[in-house]
């Protein structure tokens, strides 16, 4: 039956969302990491989202509907990272500047709810659909 | 009159398969809440119960090995784009509590036409028994 495709749709995207999490988890975690200079400073990860059409639905000339979600790359945020002057700091160059991370610690918490939202909802729709699933194979056995 | 088994259930088996077709179509959008570009689709229910009321029995044959099977006879629906209530800077069109609003209304609704088909299974089975 068609509908065990959902089961791959909700999984593409709940493996999505849990890369976006990781990421998240690793730009919060390197928040403070501190560099000499401005290529070593952390820079905050994104991951690309891109919808995986069915190619051959596509060629049929056929929309077909089942669209499931993959993680493209992970890019690097073009933020410039913070300089600070802090002679007395250990890691501060020769001029006596440190570089701290870009990361954004309020974006990153925004895209942190965002993420297990969906998460959550992919969930619910795998569970519904594993249900009515469950209720059709029963069809007729009273 | 002659019982036939395709007659018995009715409206209630294409009903089943667009249901099933629509559930796809609203855990995709709901999967693709967050990719950029991405447009909510949708079939428009009435118009393609109708059609598929109408175009019963169209059966295809793969006579060359080249020729795309078609399942079950019966074409899926016409696969349409949602008119964006508020649509997003990065060109995403999907309201996820819009679609999460009729992901639970369809599993409904296909919930129901189950215990449709299911009491005319009963009712056939009964008959068939004869008791």
């Amino acid at each position: 039956m068609a509908s065990f495709s959902i089961f791959d749709i909700s999984g593409s995207a709940m493996s999505a969302q849990s890369v976006r999490l990781n990421t998240v988890a690793s730009n919060m975690a390197n928040v403070d990491v501190v560099s000499p200079t401005p290529e070593g400073a952390y820079r905050a990860k994104q991951p690309v989202f891109q919808a995986v059409l069915d190619s051959m639905g596509q060629n049929m000339g056929q929309n077909t509907g089942k669209v499931p979600v993959r993680v493209t790359e992970i890019r690097e945020s073009k933020a410039e990272p913070m300089q600070e002057y802090a002679p007395s700091h250990p890691q501060a160059n020769a001029e006596g500047y440190i570089y701290r991370s870009n990361v954004n610690v309020v974006e990153q918490m925004a895209d942190m709810m965002s993420a297990s939202r969906n998460y959550q909802t992919n969930v619910d729709v795998l569970n519904t659909v594993k249900r009515l699933m469950l209720s059709t194979l029963r069809l007729g056995q009273q | 009159m002659r019982l036939s088994i395709d007659n018995h259930f009715g409206i209630h088996d294409d009903a089943l398969k667009l249901r099933s077709q629509r559930m796809e179509l609203m855990a995709s959008n709901l999967a693709n809440a967050d990719t950029p570009g991405y447009k909510a689709r949708d079939i428009d229910f009435r118009a393609a119960l109708s059609e598929a009321q109408s175009a019963q029995g169209v059966n295809l044959r793969v006579t060359h090995s080249r020729h795309m099977p078609v399942a079950d006879g019966v074409l899926g629906a016409e696969v349409k784009y949602r008119v964006p209530t508020q649509p997003s800077l990065d060109g995403n069109t999907v309201d996820p509590q819009l679609e999460n609003a009729a992901f639970a209304e369809n599993a409904a609704r296909y919930e129901a036409t189950m215990s449709f088909l299911n009491s005319r299974i009963t009712g056939l089975r009964s008959v068939l028994r004869g008791e």
